[in-house]
């Protein structure tokens, strides 16, 4: 079954010559939570720009149910929704109108019971007759999420929906997601918080240089690229790594009762086995063994670094 | 089956504008108000003494509709600069960019709640009037009509200008710099017929003369051109303005990257 948003080899060049997207092709399935991962400038906020209707690209197609965002843009913007990254509100407006008034943009008449409980879902109830300017930095947000909600869009975008905002609010928003999720709401995020692609997305994609350099389920991309540390705890204090177990890559910890062993767990044979049983004909006695994951933030470096190269590589050929 | 214009998306723009105009309504309507009064004073007692009549027209109503051709262009152009002008600067422009609505509905909502305070506040003028000088209008019709048209010209001239502002003094340079003299010059105050001319052939190259000229005949049946010329006149200006909206919407100028 096609995705909810069919991207075909979408294409941005800005007038300066910067290119900011190239040939960017991904599905979005209907009900998943998908995040989009880049450093500054990678080209995230460019992609959904473009979807929204702010940017228009210079090459592809994208479709929103269906309906090509160039061609019948009516229709694929009536499924969108979009908070965007900076925080824009008619500052003398109130929170009940500002919401009111974006329904009327979508052609939606007046529902001021759905409006309530928008607006209760994002605890802004209470404060739906003040005035945006008296509101604080995350109310202002909610607010952002309420508006981009009044239409019962099918698509939500989320551009960076934390950035500076406190780690309470931020836990708060998550919530908020996941309840969006629950709706069958179909949501794109972007984010610099690994831990937020981590807690809310069923996918990742990875955008670095204006190129998506992979989408995947996020459990499968933290298998495939996850390294895992293993780590030995020694029965008694070693002062050196013995030179039988050199060249292993293994780390001596400054107390000298802990082996920290990297390995890979895509590899085929990890080494572990063969690193215990070398540890007991040395005469080591291990007291306790313990792995770790690496975190997305880590797997994310590791993916960002290899695209550079390549790019360097292609660049240089 | 969607309908071809998003009405609803037209009246929640143009409501949200009149809001904002209910908002500050005594600032909106006492500021042009107490100018009127002024210029009554200035024009019609101190300067009209001297003049009595043009043309058979006592001077102080003589000057009611160019006092109203003033207003509404100023108030036409600054309403939908500023309507246009507030969300680019605010940021909120990008609601209007990514919702079903297009030129049509944009232009129709701040287009239109520019044209329709700038029209309640003429009228608020004339009747300020009635209070200094006895203004009778002899095409009551024609009077609506030529304010109608008026402010629809101006309001979509303001609408360019506030889409094509960076600044809030590029904004305000338009009206000082352009507007404004050609109200003065194109006849509020006096009959082009009055000029040498040589004046009154270089006054007819002012667009504005046939916008007051045409007014100023649905008031005395007076008029310095031809009534089919300023209908004419103004019409053009809508259509050129209606087309130059359009290309901007089109290209995403100044307003998509």
């Amino acid at each position: 079954m096609a995705g909810i948003i069919q991207i075909d080899n979408l294409s941005k060049q800005y007038g300066g010559g910067t290119r900011a997207l190239s040939d960017v092709s991904m599905d979005i399935e209907e009900g998943e939570i998908i995040a989009l991962l880049g450093p500054n400038g990678a080209g995230k906020t460019t992609l959904i720009s473009i979807i929204c209707g702010l940017v228009v690209p210079t090459g592809g197609t994208v479709r929103v149910g269906g309906h090509d965002i160039r061609t019948d843009w009516r229709a694929a913007r009536r499924m969108i929704g979009l908070v965007p990254q900076e925080i824009a509100l008619e500052p003398f407006e109130t929170v009940m109108n500002c919401v009111r008034f974006t329904r009327g943009l979508y052609g939606e008449g007046r529902d001021d019971a759905y409006i309530e409980q928008v607006l209760r879902s994002l605890a802004l109830w209470d404060k739906r007759d003040a005035m945006t300017k008296e509101l604080s930095g995350g109310m202002k947000r909610r607010v952002l999420i309420a508006k981009a909600l009044a239409h019962r869009p099918k698509v939500l975008f989320l551009d960076e929906p934390t950035a500076g905002v406190d780690v309470a609010l931020r836990r708060e928003m998550w919530q908020v997601v996941e309840g969006l999720r629950k709706d069958g709401v179909t949501i794109i995020l972007t984010t610099h918080y690994l831990e937020e692609a981590e807690e809310m997305a069923d996918r990742i994609g990875v955008i670095n240089h204006g190129r998506l350099l992979l989408v995947k389920p996020k459990d499968e991309l933290m298998g495939e690229f996850g390294r895992k540390t293993l780590t030995i705890e020694l029965d008694t204090a070693l002062e050196a790594i013995p030179s039988a177990l050199a060249g292993r890559g293994l780390e001596l910890a400054q107390d000298g009762r802990h082996l920290r062993y990297d390995y890979d767990t895509r590899a085929d044979r990890t080494g572990i086995a063969r690193l215990l049983g070398d540890l007991a004909a040395q005469g080591i006695t291990v007291r306790d063994v313990s792995t770790k994951q690496s975190s997305l933030e880590e797997v994310f470096i590791s993916l960002v670094d290899d695209g550079d190269k390549n790019s360097a590589a292609e660049d240089a050929a | 089956m969607m309908s071809a214009i998003n009405w609803p998306g037209v009246w929640a723009i143009f409501h949200h504008e009149m809001m904002r105009f209910f908002r500050t309504i005594m600032q909106s309507l006492l500021s042009p108000v107490v100018s009127t009064t002024l210029y009554f004073v200035v024009f019609g007692a101190a300067i009209g003494g001297r003049i009595q009549s043009v043309e058979g027209v006592p001077y102080g109503a003589f000057i009611v509709p160019g006092l109203m051709m003033l207003t509404i262009l100023q108030q036409s152009v600054s309403n939908a600069s500023f309507g246009i002008y507030f969300p680019k600067f605010s940021g909120t422009i990008y609601e209007y960019l990514v919702s079903p609505v297009g030129w049509i509905e944009v232009t129709m909502g701040f287009v239109g709640a520019a044209a329709a305070k700038s029209m309640m506040i003429a009228l608020v003028i004339l009747l300020t009037s009635f209070f200094f000088v006895g203004v009778h209008i002899l095409h009551p019709f024609w009077m609506l009509a030529f304010l109608f048209l008026t402010a629809l010209g101006f309001s979509l001239l303001g609408f360019i200008i506030g889409l094509w502002a960076k600044s809030f003094e590029q904004l305000q340079l338009v009206p000082m710099m352009v507007i404004t003299p050609l109200v003065f010059l194109g006849g509020a105050f006096y009959s082009a017929n009055m000029l040498p001319p040589f004046w009154e052939g270089v006054a007819k190259l002012n667009p504005v003369l046939y916008l007051i000229s045409g007014f100023r005949w649905s008031f005395f049946g007076l008029a310095d051109v031809p009534v089919g010329v300023s209908l004419v006149a103004v019409a053009i200006m809508v259509g050129v303005c209606l087309a130059i909206i359009r290309w901007i919407f089109a290209t995403g100028w100044r307003l998509r990257e």
